[in-house]
């Protein structure tokens, strides 16, 4: 499926990198206000989606060459090391923690165990959706 | 978590390890890594000989799921450790010899040392635990990992056939045992062995008993090779050598004699025990002697002798629970028959073990087994030859090997069956020396073919592949050891008699406050038993030398075994059935799966409506309705019936993307931007996937609509009915105080956040989301794997 639309093709170039940072953006804001991992993933995933649309599988695995499966597993290896890292701490598996850390250039932020949890989540929802459309519009 | 555990899981540890070891070090005989933890946990164990030889027992107890009352209780008492020294002593030999035996340029050592540690590390865990529930899951490692050494040659049939039999028949028996385990609970409420082994005397009565006996009997029969389950063993022996030595003769099958001394303390009192027991092992070997005469394999020879005596340690385990029905337990006379089990289990262990090093060796210098390609190689391999004589005539029951000894002491214990006047033993009883006499007769012969069949008579170059030499020196040592230990123990059979036989015998039986106190005589007198051993000489030269003769008389029997043949029908069969039965429901249409699932769920939740009477409807606390989801509503009804109308899929999958957009922003409306967004992008996403396939879709012939089917539309309005009627229902019965309150309290003051929809995927119910990114996994690969493994052509069927 070679496609050749001139007007989608520079559109995508430009929103592509909307989406993504707003992907990024409803990611972190997720804590606080409507979005998280989940959502985050899925829009990360219709930005590539996009971009197979307005080009063809190749140029993007040219573009973007990341192993989905490997994605998926790197998912889940950060929410099950997440839970995991509570036993450490000797409190139940999954037990998050959060405070607040003065770091340069950001200044007072809070940080949260929750947010590498949710990051694990953003890889696999990526990772998944990734790997099924592309293995379904790999196949001939 | 005590170092004792540690020393349980340490072989699983270090199994991690092995590959990274295997990559980084190519050079370097894998084995070499591995070897020195066999032999530390050797001389740990040996530490624990001061206590257990006192018949006294160290309990580390571990908190596992203590709601289900299963705890990592390890327990070392004189049988564990009995078991575990073997385990350990001769799992060093075997890696020993096993660094000798397998080329770490052509093998896969790594596996090899994974499967061989798992297995080392599950065994361990079998013999030292104290709750069955832990037993029973190491238990099942041990099948698993004979799986997988037996398949380690997996590019052969036989190999895999081999390991698939013995998966199948051991894990039948495993299951039974849980059945046991799990009937045991039921009567005393407790997985602990030790507690179940006090509490004994009242359940004895109980209407579970037989059955539990009977679940933990096959459990324990298919594991130790028994007659009828023998048949998985002679297959088996297409693993590498080293683990015949060792899974195969030495530790694994003894699995099932050591659950049943374990077990006896529990169930010997009833004579189903004893009977069983006894009778299964005295037939298992006098089958076992009887087949392993016309084998011509070496290796083939050594399995059915290990079948024969396994069967002989289990028979007298069984004679031995008959004791506890005599006032007379300190007097040994009749407890003889268990000290001989736990004696001769020794003694296998270390003439068995050699003599499988040695037609290792034998295999590996001539490339073949085969006895009747064998012999005359006495004069290439005089040390080999050596360790031969010793194994084969300890095994024989010769003066002056432990076996003896063992053989001896196994006649008194059969002898004095006849003395027992308890459940109809002296009607049937005399059978039991009978068939062991006769047993041994073979037992005799075999032996003999073993080594002068191999080692003397006519040396023929032309049949073998490799010219025969001695054996290096590094696959010689551990056969040394184990012949050096049969003849010690031959001469001084005293010093393991309180330090391992007793201890292990007070923990088979255990007498309140009675110590055992075992001694071992080289010279009876002139009793029964050495008479009976002259006879198994005399006759066993004589049917030896007139081998040829008599040999016909296997002609009776078919060459593939009856039992074998019912195994692979059996097989057959239940492979078939299950082909068509799945063929009857299973025709490759996603629609007719559709079909079946939404069948099921209007009947499934139909009838809970109805049996519940939960459906309800009311409109007491309903907001009211606004124009725009009105409209919403509509629009939703219009683009899902003109679904039904179009003609073309495209046109389908656009008012299907419609529908989608529309619930999103009915999301919207409820505010709920967390839903509206997720909708939204999952809507578009979806709408690009079925593109994709759409392109997959066969064609439609000039582009027509599918004709109306009554049975379709049924489904369809019953489902919509039905989650209609849930979705009211579940409005109106409001049966327990809404939870929404409380993560609105503590949202922020317990995960610090404000989004509380997030802040339960990933907090509250964090669990959840774990499993559910899991399975979304899962479900690609599966996808994965359908789309990029199919097989060439598209049709082929796995099963033809």
């Amino acid at each position: 499926m070679k496609t050749n639309d001139i007007i989608l093709q520079t559109a995508t170039k430009v929103v592509l990198f909307l989406i993504v940072l707003f992907s990024v953006h409803i990611f972190f804001a997720g804590h606080y206000t409507p979005g998280g991992g989940f959502v985050g993933g899925l829009l990360t995933s219709g930005a590539i989606v996009l971009l197979l649309l307005a080009f063809d599988m190749k140029t993007v695995s040219k573009i973007l060459p990341v192993n989905y499966i490997h994605m998926i597993a790197v998912g889940l290896l950060f929410a099950i090391g997440t839970g995991a890292g509570a036993l450490l701490f000797n409190v139940p598996f999954l037990t998050h923690a959060f405070g607040h850390i003065d770091l340069p250039v950001l200044g007072d932020t809070s940080l949260h165990t929750a947010t590498l949890f949710d990051l694990g989540v953003f890889l696999v929802v990526v990772g998944v959706t990734m790997t099924i459309i592309q293995t379904i519009g790999e196949d001939e | 978590m005590s170092l004792l555990h540690l020393a349980i899981i340490s072989p699983f540890l270090l199994a991690i390890l092995v590959p990274i070891a295997y990559k980084l070090f190519r050079q370097i005989h894998t084995g070499w890594f591995v070897l020195p933890l066999p032999i530390l946990l050797f001389s740990y164990f040996i530490s624990y000989l001061s206590i257990t030889s006192n018949q006294q027992s160290v309990t580390k107890s571990f908190s596992w799921i203590p709601a289900l009352g299963i705890d990592f209780t390890a327990k070392v008492d004189g049988l564990g450790l009995l078991f575990a020294l073997l385990i350990t002593g001769i799992g060093s030999l075997v890696v020993l010899y096993s660094i000798y035996y397998l080329d770490k340029n052509k093998e896969k050592l790594n596996t090899f040392y994974v499967y061989l540690l798992l297995f080392m590390g599950a065994m361990l865990g079998v013999v030292l635990s104290d709750n069955l529930i832990v037993l029973y899951t190491f238990w099942e490692f041990t099948s698993f990992s004979s799986f997988l050494l037996i398949g380690y040659w997996y590019h052969r049939e036989k190999s895999r056939y081999g390991a698939q039999k013995s998966m199948i028949i051991t894990v039948f028996g495993g299951l039974s045992m849980l059945g046991g385990i799990i009937l045991l609970y039921l009567m005393t409420g407790t997985f602990s062995i030790s507690e179940i082994i006090a509490g004994s005397d009242e359940i004895f009565s109980h209407s579970l008993f037989v059955p539990a006996l009977l679940c933990f009997l096959l459990g324990a029969f298919t594991k130790s090779a028994q007659f009828p389950f023998h048949i998985w063993l002679p297959d088996a022996m297409e693993a590498p050598t080293p683990v015949s030595a060792y899974l195969h003769s030495a530790t694994m099958v003894k699995a099932g004699i050591y659950l049943v001394a374990r077990m006896s303390p529990v169930f010997a009192e009833h004579p189903l025990w004893l009977w069983l027991i006894a009778g299964f092992g005295i037939t298992t070997l006098f089958w076992g002697s009887f087949s392993a005469v016309k084998q011509t394999d070496l290796k083939a020879i050594l399995t059915f002798s290990t079948v024969s005596q396994l069967g002989m340690i289990m028979s007298l385990l069984g004679i031995g629970a008959a004791a506890l029905h005599f006032e007379t337990v300190d007097d040994s006379y009749f407890t003889v028959a268990t000290t001989a089990a736990v004696f001769h289990l020794i003694n296998h262990a270390t003439f068995k073990g050699s003599l499988f090093m040695v037609a290792g060796i034998v295999d590996h210098e001539t490339g073949t087994r085969d006895i009747r390609k064998l012999g005359g190689l006495m004069n290439f391999m005089p040390i080999t030859f050596t360790l031969a004589i010793i194994g084969t005539f300890s095994m024989a029951g010769l003066p002056p090997f432990n076996g003896f000894l063992s053989k001896e002491m196994f006649f008194t214990g059969m002898v004095r069956v006849l003395e027992m006047d308890i459940f109809n033993l002296d009607t049937w009883g005399f059978l039991f020396p009978v068939l062991a006499w006769v047993a041994s007769v073979f037992t005799f012969i075999y032996s003999m073919i073993l080594v002068f069949k191999t080692f003397t008579g006519k040396f023929q170059p032309e049949q073998l592949e490799k010219k025969p030499h001695e054996a290096p020196i590094g696959m010689l040592i551990s056969p040394i050891i184990l012949a050096s230990l049969v003849i010690i123990i031959g001469f001084f059979p005293n010093i393991i008699s309180n330090t391992l036989i007793s201890p292990a015998q007070a923990a088979i039986m255990p007498v309140e406050g009675y110590v055992y106190d075992t001694h071992i005589y080289f010279w009876h007198g002139f009793t029964p038993e050495l008479f009976m051993t002259l006879g198994v000489i005399t006759l066993g030269i004589l049917l030896f030398v007139t081998l040829p003769k008599w040999r016909r008389v296997y002609d009776f029997f078919p060459e593939k075994l009856a039992l074998n043949r019912f195994y692979d029908s059996m097989l057959e069969v239940s492979q078939r059935a299950s082909f068509n039965l799945t063929r009857l429901y299973m025709n490759g249409f996603i629609r007719t799966y559709l079909v079946y699932i939404f069948s099921f769920f209007i009947v499934a939740l139909a009838a809970t409506l109805v049996l519940k009477d939960a459906f309800k409807f009311d409109t007491s606390d309903v907001a009211t309705i606004h124009y725009a989801e009105v409209l919403l509503a509509l629009v939703i009804a219009a683009a899902s019936i003109s679904i039904l109308f179009v003609k073309s899929r495209m046109t389908s999958i656009i008012l299907l993307g419609a529908v989608g957009y529309t619930v999103s922003l009915f999301f919207v409306i409820f505010r709920a931007p967390d839903l509206a967004l997720t909708q939204l992008v999952i809507e578009t996403i979806s709408v690009s996937l079925f593109l994709l396939a759409f392109y997959h879709l066969p064609k439609l012939r000039h582009e027509e609509r599918m004709g109306f089917k009554m049975t379709n539309a049924l489904i369809s309005v019953g489902v919509g009915a039905i989650v209609t009627m849930i979705a009211l229902s579940a409005h109106s019965n409001k049966m327990f105080p809404s939870i929404a309150q409380y993560y609105v309290e503590n949202t922020y003051k317990e995960a610090a956040g404000k989004n509380m929809v997030n802040v339960i995927l990933v907090d509250f119910r964090g669990f959840d989301t774990m499993f559910e990114i899991t399975v979304l996994g899962i479900a690609a690969l599966g996808i994965f794997a359908m789309i990029k493994l199919r097989l060439e052509g598209g049709k082929k069927n796995e099963n033809k």
